[in-house]
């Protein structure tokens, strides 16, 4: 186009659009829609929506009073203050140390970094009851680590301690493999434009590395800290599961099905529905975001 | 085949992506649907090709309605524009594939089948590579395979999505002559979208210009080169000039000579004063002498004289942008333009439309 | 980015840290990952193999032991086909069409990651037990589901739910419906599509997630400690057998039998960074 201005098109807005007529899907030439989503519903709602709805159904059982005194009972509300301080400890922890395994991972070479980078993912593959005995034997006063801690007077199985060690180890994975693909991804050249600009190593770290894995890092903290929160098998063989002190709510609802007490156990496990359901909306909006700004870049 | 395209609507949410849209394409004519992203030419393709679907509106293969014939039954050889080659198979097995899901009633057999995929493979000249993978082959490989794809269900219409878009030059020039003799020697009817002016010009029979979702201008590659119907054809193909004039009673003044303004739909223009545009190709632009009736007085701002034509940058009083023109390199050297220079110049053609009926 | 890697070479002070920052870093993060779960891992197979090999034969091949490896194998055996095909059809709705609905499917298909396996076990036995919302009937028909074989298979089910779903959906997305329409254009039916196209390039993020999801089925604790009534050498998978035997006391056997499942966690592990390494481009879509 020589010596005009841009080609003179009104934009979109300016054509009388016609109103959308509400479809349930766009028309395809791949067959199948009917018949695969038909199967997913079904199987979706016999599965998982269904039984949970029972698990609504059962708790209403009770009277409001009931059940406001079964979800607030003192053991009850023991239990929670323990299952979110060890989630929210344990997921402090990972935070730390995952964004540091990841940075190493990702920023070092060292011997077997494959290895140690396979070796993130064995809290996931590890049967949680096979986590359980293997961290009580080890953390027990006779164990290897918990002989070494035992005569500087520190306890760890059977007290609370010990929860906040079990849940590490099921969270570690969380972080490290949310923040390693956002720091590969993270550009050099931010970094060394940072550093032509004068900034230290610390200064880098904190004003350009660190605000990008933030988000990252966060969702790895929060996804850590739902599953922390409803985890059972690794925690209670090294909890000691004493009522008031070493109970967690998932025990709790465990200890209420055998007393026979199902609309009892059914109020605790509908509280920590809600409170998973809670949690999973800033899950969801954190990485909605985390992804919105990788595609940024 | 003939092929008709009859009142197309499609919508998408909110957004329409062809507004009643009609088109007739003859038999053994290659078609170009040319338009900017987002004018709907792809998805009208992909409608013609049955993998889209209308909203209102029929398209017709031979006077019979496509539309209860699904994409499979169609027999149009598809090309995408990103070639969709099946990645865990061979250059064979891909071309074979149309031949191989055939009910086994009316299958080949296998050797037969193998050979037309070498028959094929060698008119476009990939025999030697029938055991390579999509991944191991070049851009312009690939395009070839999707092709000789295509071609193997022995299609009665080839549609092609944005051919060579993904291309470099060299090879897109290569492939678009060589496409030319292919169309030709399998007498097939096609159609192919591109955003490419050059492309659409050089290789179809017949562009249609879309915009916005309806079609601005159909007609041979000189038709809609040399007289644009609209505004917007006027400078979505090739260089022009635009300047803003008062339309007084239908007609412009414009550098001496006086020319009617038009209406791309017909209508006729508001009586009156109106603002207008009057478009001027480049190489249209004369220079004349001093005494000439019909002239401007200009200034040369600035020469580009490499190549087998001049470009020659001018400022006219009374137009904040600089106009341009172009004239070959014997009349350039002839005139012996220099920056800083005064001229005179002159419009061999002109046309004029009115500012409101502008665009669309 | 096709911009290439930086120069090593190219290390400035301000660019890098230190060597003895970095070997401190990475110190830290090894004695983290030493402490946390390259021990815990040797903890399994020494405590297995302290009374010597022949004690950790005996207890694995005690026919108790041996009920709950069956078990374990049942459960996995119906619940990982079962998601497989789950999880082929719901990826193929949510990543070949467009409809309305699609995220919210997507959060409610997610849902089983994000609930509690002691609840996953509890819903079940709300539903089907004794005192459920469908125990009388089933007791009416005689048909037995908590603390027998079909609520274990159900509990599994529930856990491992999303595993196969979750990996296909982006890969299927990314891949995108160009494959399949070109296969339609050319004659090809539904099922030839699909068999021929579609299944082919998926097959080797199908064969991770039902990776993930075997481990997962194999190794359930809480969900299926619910339902299953641990009446040995019946309702015990191997999960619970080791729970039993740790009660007991019987260290040289519980672990016995959780070095079976370390071991199938460690395989795992394995063919899944194998997988990753082989075919890096085909699962680049899956988050890891």
């Amino acid at each position: 186009m020589v010596a005009s201005t841009a080609i003179a098109v009104p934009p979109l807005g300016e054509y009388p659009q016609p109103r959308a007529r509400f479809r349930w899907r766009e028309p395809s030439v791949l067959p199948g829609f009917g018949l695969t989503l038909g199967f997913t519903l079904t199987y979706l709602s016999l599965i998982v929506l269904l039984p949970l709805a029972a698990l609504v159904l059962k708790s209403l059982e009770l009277s409001w009073d009931q059940m406001w005194e079964a979800a607030t009972s003192a053991r009850a509300l023991a239990a929670y203050r323990l299952s979110f301080g060890a989630a929210l400890l344990a997921g402090i922890v990972n935070l730390f140390f995952g964004v540091l395994v990841a940075w190493v991972l990702v920023r070092y070479h060292f011997p077997f970094k494959r290895l140690i980078d396979g070796l993130v993912d064995l809290p996931f593959a590890l049967p949680t009851a096979v986590a359980g005995i293997a961290l009580a034997t080890l953390y027990a006063p006779n164990g290897w680590v918990g002989s070494l801690l035992d005569p500087l007077g520190i306890k760890v199985a059977y007290t609370p301690s010990g929860v906040v060690i079990a849940l590490i180890f099921i969270g570690l994975p969380f972080v490290v493999r949310t923040v390693q693909p956002v720091l590969q991804d993270l550009n050099k050249d931010v970094e060394e434009a940072a550093a032509s600009l004068g900034a230290g190593r610390w200064q880098t770290f904190r004003r350009i590395i660190f605000p990008s894995i933030m988000p990252a890092a966060l969702t790895g903290f929060a996804l850590a800290f739902a599953r922390a929160l409803g985890e059972y098998g690794s925690v209670i063989f090294i909890a000691g599961n004493l009522p008031m002190k070493s109970e967690i709510a998932p025990l709790l609802i465990i200890i209420k099905l055998e007393q026979y007490d199902y609309a009892g156990a059914a109020t605790i496990g509908v509280t920590m529905l809600i409170v998973s359901f809670l949690l999973l909306l800033p899950i969801n909006i954190l990485q909605r975001w985390t992804r919105q700004r990788a595609g940024e870049n | 085949m003939v092929i008709e395209v009859n009142q197309i609507t499609k919508r998408f949410d909110a957004f329409t992506a062809l507004k009643g849209l009609s088109l007739q394409v003859r038999p053994g004519e290659l078609v170009a649907l040319l338009g900017p992203s987002g004018s709907g030419k792809t998805t009208l393709l992909r409608i013609i090709a049955g993998l889209e679907f209308a909203d209102e509106g029929r398209i017709l293969f031979d006077g019979a309605d496509a539309g209860e014939r699904h994409v499979g039954e169609r027999r149009v050889g598809f090309v995408f524009q990103h070639y969709a080659l099946f990645r865990h198979m061979t250059v064979l097995e891909n071309v074979a594939f149309g031949l191989r899901v055939v009910p086994r009633e009316r299958r080949l057999s296998n050797h037969d089948i193998e050979k037309r995929v070498h028959t094929l493979l060698s008119l476009v000249q990939l025999d030697q590579l029938s055991g390579r993978y999509p991944s191991q082959l070049s851009g312009g490989q690939r395009q070839r395979v999707a092709l000789a794809r295509a071609l193997a269900i022995e299609p009665r219409v080839l549609l092609l999505d944005e051919p060579f878009g993904a291309l470099d030059a060299k090879v897109r020039k290569e492939l678009r002559r060589w496409l030319r003799r292919l169309h030709d020697e399998m007498g097939l009817t096609s159609i192919f979208v591109t955003h490419d002016q050059e492309e659409a010009l050089e290789l179809a029979d017949r562009v249609v210009v879309m915009n916005h979702g309806a079609i601005e201008q159909v007609g041979t590659p000189e038709e809609v080169y040399n007289s644009p119907a609209t505004p917007f054809v006027y400078e979505f193909l090739g260089n022009v000039n635009r300047l803003d004039c008062k339309i007084k009673d239908g007609a412009v003044g414009l550098w001496g000579s006086k020319i009617k303004a038009e209406t791309q739909d017909g209508r006729p223009v508001p009586s009156g004063e109106v603002a207008g545009y009057a478009y001027v190709r480049p190489h249209d632009i004369e220079f004349v002498e001093g005494g000439h009736a019909l002239a401007e007085p200009a200034i040369v701002r600035h020469v580009a004289a490499a190549g087998p034509t001049a470009r020659i940058e001018l400022a006219l009083e009374g137009h904040s942008n600089l106009i341009e023109a172009e004239l070959p390199r014997q009349r350039y050297l002839e005139l012996g333009l220099k920056s800083g220079q005064s001229v005179m110049i002159a419009a061999r053609a002109a046309r004029v439309f009115p500012a409101t009926f502008d665009g669309n | 980015m096709a911009l290439g890697k930086p120069r090593k070479e190219a290390r400035v002070a301000s660019l890098t840290e230190s060597p003895a920052m970095r070997a401190g870093l990475i110190g830290l993060a090894l004695v983290f990952i030493l402490a946390f779960i390259v021990l815990p891992l040797l903890a399994v197979f020494t405590e297995a193999l302290r009374n010597g090999f022949g004690a950790y034969l005996t207890a694995i091949e005690d026919p108790v032991a041996l009920a709950a490896v069956k078990l374990t194998f049942i459960a996995a055996g119906i619940s990982v086909p079962l998601n497989l095909v789950f999880g082929i059809a719901a990826s193929w709705a949510i990543a070949k069409f467009d409809f309305r609905g699609k995220s919210v499917l997507i959060t409610f298909i997610d849902l089983p990651f994000s609930v509690s396996p002691v609840i996953a076990g509890l819903i079940y036995m709300l539903l089907f037990g004794a005192q459920g919302l469908m125990g009388p009937f089933l007791q009416s028909m005689d048909v037995q589901i908590i603390f027998a074989v079909p609520g274990i298979v159900l509990a599994t089910i529930f856990v491992t739910f999303p595993f196969v779903a979750r990996e296909l959906i982006p890969l299927m997305q990314e891949q995108g419906t160009e494959e399949e329409e070109a296969a339609r254009s050319l004659g090809a039916s539904g099922w030839q599509t699909f068999w021929r196209v579609t299944l082919p390039n998926i097959k080797w993020g199908l064969l991770y997630g039902v990776l993930l999801c075997n481990a997962r089925a194999m190794g359930e604790f809480g969900a299926v400690s619910v339902v299953s009534g641990h009446i040995r050498g019946m309702t015990n998978t191997m999960p619970l057998h080791v729970e039993i035997l740790y009660n007991e006391y019987n260290m040289v056997a519980a672990f016995a039998v959780a070095s079976l499942l370390a071991s199938l966690a460690v395989v795992t592990l394995i063919a899944k960074g194998i997988l990753e390494w082989r075919y890096e481009h085909e699962l680049a879509a899956i988050p890891r």
